[in-house]
């Protein structure tokens, strides 16, 4: 196999990763939003581990597309 | 569609050559003295006034102080207060940096990894080497999980050991991924706007709420490198 067309289906199953990121996202939201839903109050306190929570993970989804653009480029 | 990676370009505006190296003054160098300066400015300027009751921009500058001082207070304790300095510094420097690089023709120098891992490797090596001037080698049993049982030991040991250096890459990739990520996208999706001809509103729309969003990641990132930052430092003086 040419070296091109193995470094583009290197790049394409990368992002499988994705599928983790979007679990997590979605996990952390769901327990934030039902959380405020049982104790509205404590939504100032727990929005901001949260949204730390959301970039953490973010930075994992950007770790694949890193290795995405190594196998692609270098 | 012109190039969108072509933005992350360096270019010097004073060439300097030391020898073999390249110290050149470029629009890096100019961006970081530009942030540096603006910071330097608004706190400058936000508080020549002592006043009680502070006007506007005194205002910005106490909240910025304040949002840094309960991070440090909170995720570092109390005795970290002495590190505020510098854990201020990086945190607008990030911050203003950033900002900055969202405004179009103005370059996000936290966009290039050897920034962003210059700041990451400048934090691990202070917070290791406070950890062993506050602790002497009794710093090394961090490294030892409390409550681990005996036997498991000689495998935990080289894991929290890879865990711990793994840190400056993390932080590091962390903040240059979503600038780069971010910017390239802006870049790709502005190409299609002319391309698209009548029908690249769309697009134009996609950049607008793209632009937002970098706002938004901008001071997410920001954040975040410095609630690690204050973790580590927890890290550090507290040992677990």
């Amino acid at each position: 196999m040419e070296i091109e067309a193995a470094r583009m289906i290197g790049a394409g199953i990368a992002t499988i990763a994705l599928f983790g990121v979007g679990t997590g996202i979605g996990h952390i939201f769901s327990t934030l939003i039902s959380t405020v839903g049982r104790n509205p109050s404590v939504q100032q306190r727990v929005f901001p581990y949260a949204i730390v929570g959301f970039a953490l993970v973010e930075a994992v989804a950007l770790y694949a597309l890193l290795i995405a653009f190594l196998i692609l480029f270098l | 569609m012109a190039d969108p990676l072509k933005q992350f370009q360096i270019e010097p505006y004073v060439p300097i050559l030391v020898g073999n190296a390249d110290l050149s003054f470029t629009n890096s160098s100019l961006w970081m003295v530009v942030s540096a300066g603006a910071v330097y400015g608004l706190v400058m300027l936000g508080t020549r006034h002592h006043a009680m009751v502070p006007g506007r921009l005194q205002s910005v500058v106490e909240l910025a102080y304040e949002f840094v001082a309960d991070l440090v207070r909170e995720n570092a304790g109390k005795e970290a207060m002495r590190y505020f300095p510098a854990v201020f510094t990086l945190f607008t420097f990030i911050l203003m940096g950033n900002s900055l690089g969202v405004i179009p023709g103005i370059f996000t120098f936290t966009s290039h990894i050897i920034v962003t891992f210059t700041l990451a490797m400048g934090v691990f090596l202070g917070v290791t080497a406070l950890g062993f001037w506050l602790h002497g080698w009794r710093f090394l049993s961090f490294f030892v999980p409390p409550g681990a049982p005996k036997l498991m030991i000689p495998v935990l040991v080289p894991i929290e050991i890879l865990s711990y250096c793994f840190r400056p890459i993390s932080l590091s990739i962390r903040l240059f991924v979503n600038m780069m990520a971010g910017h390239t996208m802006l870049k790709v999706f502005a190409g299609f706007i002319i391309a698209l001809g009548i029908f690249g509103v769309a697009p134009l729309a996609v950049n607008v709420a793209l632009t937002i969003f970098e706002i938004g990641v901008a001071f997410l990132q920001a954040y975040i490198f410095t609630v690690l930052t204050c973790i580590y430092l927890h890290d550090a003086i507290h040992m677990h």
